[in-house]
């Protein structure tokens, strides 16, 4: 096969993606982790972290830009090159979505709210597992797998709304908590985010194998993303 | 506003799809054998009407064979054969004079051949030839072909000098006032820019963009960047196990270089073909 220079550094920049989706599953997990057990020091390092998160991602734009500019990438490899550079974009802002979750754990300290931490741990598996699979499908341009994972966001969708009534009860049954509570709809929210990104990336692995443009969850209504951390 | 969903389709469908783009060249079953090789196959394709057609594909593939197939210049080779039927306005080339119809399909080389006459000469040369004497005439249709391409500007203060002492751009450019100088209704280009430097190049691209509203242009090279800034549409040829000429692909040429359908075209055009 001609262009093998070309097509290793393809390869290197899949290889980077995978790095950073692992580096944004852990760094999530984590951070919902120390917000369980209320560890501030583990929140100030997953925040202080997310730098390492940014800088990948700027790697991999950079190397991208690169062959675009040298390479003329075509057909495939143009689809696959563009939809790197939105999936490592993707992938930043679920980094970012780790971070809030930390800065939350921070904002909440020790306070004693009730923390609806199952349905959160749930959330945060559940869209790590997405994000994973999702990932795989990427890599292997598996479109089977990419068309099937959206189906899993409605669970977390569920879990959102049951979290979102359980903290907005606190507010109502204990004003007091109001603060506290909504720092907790953060952790939520992002959560839900987190997920619909897992989405996104399907998209992309689509259109990656056919070309089509397409919104796979059409039933979510995107709301602007208010919550840059 | 951007299309979001491209429906990628052939030429032929694309005709058929859209109201405003017409057949200017009917191609049905053509083949060309040089003697007993054949060189082109069973090709069917129409060519849109002042719309900029770019044939693409590996050296051998028949693509300028093709071209020159559409002002029936391989005749002029003793051993060509030829079958099946290309049409202008639904009138089969065969049947007309050879010299009417490259008065209506002119013809641009890789190399600009400029005659070794003056820049004045070498416009009126076509004009002459089809019974233009009078000097006003002919002094007009100098400067509205100059102007056409672009070159007019440059060489107004010189129009009696040679044509071989303007620059590789300039004479590419002095060929097109040529070709354009007979009005004809289609322009074939073989290579047109590769001899020259990408400054020079851009600006026949440019040229040609402008050309495409009176003129059908079809455009052959090897410059995949230049197919795909260039065209409109794309023919993608390839050349079977007998080296004979074959279409693989046609369509809008932004489908052709971000979503092609067969195989073999997304192999040659992200450059891992063979």
């Amino acid at each position: 096969m001609a262009r093998e220079i070309f097509s290793q550094k393809i390869q290197q920049i899949k290889d980077e993606i995978l790095l950073l989706g692992s580096m944004v599953e852990q760094a999530t997990l984590d951070a919902v982790k120390a917000f369980k057990h209320r560890d501030l020091e583990a929140a100030r390092n997953i925040m202080e972290e997310d730098q390492t998160i940014n800088d990948k991602r700027f790697a991999i734009e950079n190397a991208i830009m690169i062959l675009f500019a040298t390479q003329q990438p075509l057909a495939h490899d143009l689809r696959l090159l563009s939809a790197m550079l939105l999936i490592s974009n993707e992938l930043e802002r679920m980094g970012d979505y780790a971070k809030g979750i930390a800065h939350n754990a921070l904002r909440l300290g020790i306070s004693d709210i009730p923390i609806p931490i199952r349905d959160i741990e749930k959330m945060a598996e559940l869209g790590v597992s997405m994000l994973h699979r999702s990932l795989s499908a990427f890599v292997n341009e598996n479109s089977e797998l990419a068309a099937q994972i959206p189906n899993e966001d409605d669970q977390v969708d569920d879990l959102f709304n049951k979290s979102y009534r359980s903290i907005v009860n606190v507010m109502v049954s204990n004003p007091s908590m109001i603060d506290d509570a909504s720092f907790l709809l953060w952790v939520v929210h992002n959560l839900e985010r987190f997920a619909d990104r897992t989405v996104n990336i399907c998209e992309r692995t689509l259109f990656i194998v056919s070309g089509e443009m397409m919104e796979m969850d059409i039933t979510d209504d995107e709301i602007d993303d208010e919550d840059k951390e | 506003m951007v299309d979001i969903i491209s429906t990628p389709s052939t030429i032929m469908e694309e005709i058929k799809m859209n109201n405003n783009l017409n057949t200017k060249l009917n191609i049905e079953n053509f083949n060309l054998f040089y003697g007993n090789f054949q060189a082109l196959r069973d090709v069917t394709i129409g060519i849109p009407e002042k719309q900029i057609t770019s044939i693409i594909g590996p050296s051998g593939c028949g693509k300028s064979t093709f071209l020159r197939s559409f002002n029936r210049m391989n005749e002029l080779i003793p051993t060509v054969t030829t079958s099946g039927s290309i049409k202008l306005d639904d009138v089969d080339i065969h049947q007309n004079d050879p010299v009417e119809l490259r008065k209506k399909v002119g013809m641009v080389f890789q190399r600009p051949n400029p005659f070794p006459k003056s820049i004045f000469d070498n416009i009126a040369f076509g004009p002459r030839v089809h019974g233009i004497t009078t000097k006003q005439v002919l002094v007009e249709i100098v400067e509205k072909s100059l102007r056409q391409a672009a070159l007019w500007d440059e060489v107004k203060d010189d129009l009696n000098k040679s044509g071989l002492a303007l620059s590789g751009g300039q004479q590419q450019r002095l060929c097109i006032a040529r070709a354009l100088a007979v009005e004809p209704e289609v322009i074939l280009m073989d290579e047109p820019a590769s001899a020259l430097d990408p400054i020079a190049t851009l600006k026949i691209e440019d040229l040609i963009q402008e050309l495409k509203e009176k003129y059908t242009i079809v455009i052959v090279t090897h410059n995949m960047q230049q197919a795909a800034r260039a065209s409109d549409y794309t023919m993608f040829f390839n050349m079977a196990e007998d080296r004979a000429g074959y279409l693989v692909e046609s369509g809008k040429t932004v489908d052709i270089f971000t979503n092609p359908k067969k195989e073999l075209t997304e192999q040659y055009i992200s450059g891992r073909f063979g």
